[in-house]
Formats: structure tokens, sequence, C-alpha cells
């Protein structure tokens, strides 16, 4: 049998030709594989939607982190332990995934990093907050990796085969982090006042970064938004606002139904338009954070770099032995 | 079981159960700051595994009525710990919270002889006279296969590398050495321990591990730098390192021990 070769390489194809192949196969609901032809514009959104997945989980084990030695059983230690390394996984499994995207290029992992010192690539709003209790540990497993949830099982038919199998696996993974949430703050929902203290607390910081999570409404609100690109290349199907109110809808009754407050006396759920009426976060707050201007990003950054710096020797080393 | 050999037991356990806690601990703070991705998801399932093992021991504790698992875990202070040293010190200058500035050479050199002593340590209890134990020792034995893998590769590799790999090499194993001395100790009351039949003697245990360094050791190049006794956790001597330790360990667990959290 003859090695399959792709209709594009068969025949002298021009541009616009490809172009027009490409979408009818993206119509068609066939899945684009990392040796195909794309258009520029497709590659370099992929690049910058996955490189931004990626490096979030591995910044998202910053934050988290400082609960796993901290965790107040032996139980809880378990958990956390495993669920950030999963984090870590979903790291490795979506950069592996960028780095064959940036082949054409010539760019590598490294380059990746070099993007994220610099401030070119971003990390994810949630991941440069403080945390300040253990009801954080809960509420970010709880209600972060529930956002999660909701965004990524929204790109599990992406019409980039290797991102959509790499996010089957990690949004089943991503179910067990948000029950390993909801099990620490169902503990202190049923626990002390203090206990209870604690969540409503953590809840009230949490919230705007909950709300900004999904994105701005439209590109009206902060300037840019990938939003239509992507829904354009069916990477994903809902827009950002489609999200929140998914959000919306699936957490409040949970979150109400601990006892807990939404710090947002306006927010109610109006009959006529079926949406989720709410006040809007600050979002030039937001555009700040992701800049790299949020409460904890240049103390996370510095982590990364340190780390980075600190075990240049051990990189080198490793390219010596396989040298 | 009778009282002396009660008390024999249960020094072992903490010993055991101590030790994998805090190695445990010192692996889980250098989540995140691997030197690279794929080390990251290896240590940091090591270090979970280990937390596992720590629980496996705290709850045989349990079961013999020294406390809840979770209490004898997070409450007891460092004079109290029978943990050697070797697992207590820090990964490097610098808190874990902040930007700490920790050293994988240590990391490796403290991995491997902990591991490979451990490994030693399990062989021998799986046929230790207390039943349960030896059979918490078969489960662990499946892991450890992995874990002393791991830490050999890294060892052999960094020392098989560049003359700056080589020379922090040195530098760490020397400092690992210097804390070894009570890693096979079973402290003041080990003739107990030996005498019940809980795990063979200390000496040989110490020449099991020296036989199987050596050739690697001999592989690559590499003197043993002189084992150090000034401490022994075995009986409660610990250094600062341990209170630090201990205070992260149980923070929001002491907030309050009543609670179920």
């Amino acid at each position: 049998m003859q090695p399959y070769t792709p209709l594009f390489e068969r025949e002298a194809l021009t541009e616009e030709q490809k172009l027009e192949r490409f979408i009818a196969r993206i119509e068609n609901g066939d899945k684009i594989e990392a040796d195909d032809w794309m258009p520029e514009e497709y590659r370099l959104t992929l690049i910058k939607l996955i490189s931004m997945h990626g490096i979030s989980e591995i910044m998202g084990a910053l934050p988290e982190k400082e609960w796993v030695p901290k965790a107040p059983s032996l139980r809880r230690k378990l958990g956390i332990m495993a669920k950030v390394q999963d984090e870590m996984g979903h790291g490795q499994l979506l950069l592996r995934v960028v780095e064959d995207l940036l082949t054409p290029y010539g760019k590598t992992r490294g380059d990746l990093m070099q993007d994220l010192f610099s401030g070119d690539l971003k990390f994810h709003n949630v991941f440069h907050m403080p945390t300040k209790s253990w009801a954080d540990a809960g509420l970010i497993g709880w209600l972060v990796d529930g956002a999660a949830i909701i965004t990524q099982t929204n790109m599990l038919g992406a019409s980039y085969g290797p991102y959509a199998r790499a996010l089957q696996r990690i949004c089943a993974e991503e179910v067990f982090h948000a029950q390993h949430g909801e099990s620490i703050i169902m503990a202190l929902a049923e626990g002390t006042p203090d206990q209870k203290a604690m969540i409503q607390e953590s809840l009230d910081r949490w919230w705007e970064s909950l709300l900004m999570f999904f994105g701005p409404a439209s590109k009206e609100t902060t300037g840019t938004s990938k939003q239509d690109i992507t829904i354009k290349y069916k990477i994903r199907t809902k827009t950002n606002e489609e999200l929140r109110q998914s959000f919306f809808t699936k957490y409040i009754p949970r979150v109400l139904s601990l006892g807990l407050t939404i710090p947002d006396p306006t927010l109610r759920f109006d009959e006529e338009q079926q949406l989720w009426i709410y006040a809007q976060p600050d979002w030039d707050e937001f555009k700040k954070i992701i800049r790299g201007e949020g409460p904890r990003s240049k103390e996370r950054l510095a982590l990364r770099r340190t780390s980075y710096e600190n075990n240049a020797w051990v990189r080198e080393a490793l390219a010596e032995t396989m040298a | 079981m009778e009282t002396p050999n009660k008390q024999a037991l249960v020094d072992l356990l903490l010993q055991l159960a101590d030790d994998d806690f805090l190695y445990s601990y010192r692996g889980s703070e250098w989540l995140g700051l691997a030197p690279h991705i794929e080390e990251d998801v290896a240590s940091s399932s090591i270090a979970q595994d280990s937390m596992g093992h720590a629980a496996m021991y705290y709850q045989l504790l349990e079961e013999l009525g020294l406390g809840s698992a979770d209490m004898l875990a997070h409450t007891r202070l460092s004079h109290e710990r029978k943990n050697t040293v070797l697992v207590e010190r820090v990964n490097g200058p610098g808190y874990y919270m902040e930007t700490p500035e920790y050293d994988w050479a240590y990391a490796v050199a403290r991995n491997y002889c902990y591991t490979l002593a451990k490994k030693i340590r399990i062989d021998a209890l799986k046929k230790s006279s207390h039943a349960p134990l030896a059979s918490v020792a078969v489960k662990i034995n499946m892991e450890l296969y992995y874990h002393l893998m791991h830490w050999q590769t890294w060892f052999t590799q960094l020392y098989s590398s560049t003359e700056t790999a080589r020379d922090k090499m040195d530098a760490a194993l020397a400092l690992v050495m210097a804390d070894f001395g009570d890693v096979f100790s079973y402290g003041k009351n080990g003739a107990a321990i030996e005498e019940a039949r809980l795990i063979e003697g200390e000496n040989i245990l110490l020449d099991r591990w020296y036989a199987a360094i050596t050739p690697v050791l001999v592989g690559l190049g590499v003197t043993l730098p002189e084992i150090g006794h000034e401490r022994n956790g075995r009986d409660g001597e610990h250094t600062p390192d341990l209170n630090d330790a201990l205070a992260t360990l149980g923070e929001v667990y002491l907030l309050d021990t009543t609670a179920v959290w």
C-alpha cells in the first residue's frame, strides 16, 4: 500500500484553493492534524490559545502548591498533591501539542519559557491572585476548575485533533479536581462557624476573578478578543458570555445551597431574557492583571524565573549526557 | 502484644512514619520548581507516594491505640519526632512560599541515598514479626522499585555529565553523608526492636546499603564522604529546620484540632 499523502500535497494548489479545502474540511467535522496544511492565522491562533492554556496549568500549580504541605489531614494532603501533579501533567501535555505547532518557526519549549518571562505569553487571570486560607484551596478546585471544565468542554470538539484529544483527558481529570474541591468546601460548610466564615471570605475575594475567567463579553470591553476567530475556525462553539451564563446556571444554586452569599446584590435570573443579570467585574483591572500587574503576578513569575535560572546547570548537564 | 514489645513496635513505626512524612514534605516543596516539567510530574508523584507510605504507618499506630493518624502526623513536637535528620533538612535557602533557591544536586543526592536506604529497610520489613507491618512493606515495595530507579538514573546522569554538575553533586553528597549517621539507627531503645525481630539489626542493613551503593560509586569514580553522627533524630535530636517544617505541615490542622477538615 502507498503511504497516505494528504490531498493538498498531491496537487499543486494555490493558497486560495488550499484555504478553501481547509475550510471545507473543518465544516465537515474533519480533524486537522499537526502535519496538515493550515492557514497561518489558524496556526497562530492555536499557538496562542494552547500555549496560554498550557502555561496557565503550570503557573496554576504555584498558588495551589502553597497549600499542599498545609493541607489539614493526611487524606487532604494526598488529595491536593495528586491534584497539583495532574495540573503539571496537563501543562506538559499541552506544551507538547504547542511544540508541534511551533516546528515551522523553529521555536521550542525554551522559547515559550522566555516568552512567559518577557510577558509576551500570558497566563490566566486567576493565577495572578494571592491565596490566603485553606478555603482558597477548596474554592480553586471547586469553582476555578469548575469554570475550566465549562470552557474546556466547549472545545472538546475542536477542529484541531491533537488539542481535542488532549482536552478529552484533561476534562476527565478536571472532574475529579472539582470533586476534590467540592469535598473540601462541603467539609468546611458543615463545620464550625470559623470554617464557614473562611469559605465566605474566600468566595468574596474570588468572585470577580471567577467572572473574569471567561473573558470579556466582546472585544469592545477590553480592546481585543480572540473569540470570533476561534469560533470561525471551529476551535470553540460558545461565546465568552454564553460560557459565563452556563457557569452561573450550574454553580449559583450550589453556592446558595451551602448557605453562602454571592457577593453581588444585583445578581438575579431574568426569566424574560432567560439570562443572569450581574455586576460586571472591573475589566480595566482584568487588563492590568493579564498584563502581569496583578497582585501576585511579579512574585509568581519571579519564582518561575528563579527556579528556571537556578536549574540551568541541570539542563546543560542533561544536554551533555544526550550528546 | 506484651508491653516491652509494643513500645519497640511503636518506636519503629514512628521512625518509619516520620521519615516518610518529612521526606514527602521536602519533595512537595519542589512542586512547580523542578528542572523540567516532566521531572515535576515524576517527582511530585514520588512525593505523593511517600505521603501515602507515611499515612500507612501512622494508620498502624492508630490501630495500636496511639491516637488518630492525623493527630500523630500533625501535633507531635520536634523533640517527639523520630525521623532521621537527613529528611528534615531544607532543600536550600529560602521559604517555599516566597522565592526559594533550591539545589537540585542536593535533592538528587539526598533522594537517592535515602531511597536506597528505604529499599533496604523495606526488604527487611517484609520479614517483620509484626504481620501488619510486613504486609505494608510489601505494598510499599512495589512503588519503591520505581522511586529507586528514578533517583539512581538522576544520580548517575548528573555525575556523568559536566564538571559543574559533578562539583555540585560532590558538595551535595558531602552534606547528605554528614546527616546520614542516624538513617539506620533505631535509637537508644534499638536493642528491643531487634530482639522483637521487628526488623534486622542496624549494622546488617548499613552493610547492605554500602554493598549496594559501592558499585555505583566505583563506576562513577566517586569516593563516599565520611558519615557524620552529630545528632540522632531517632532520639528526638533535631535541627531548627524541623520546627519550621512542622509549623507549616500543621498550620491549618492546628487552627482547630477537633474540627473536621
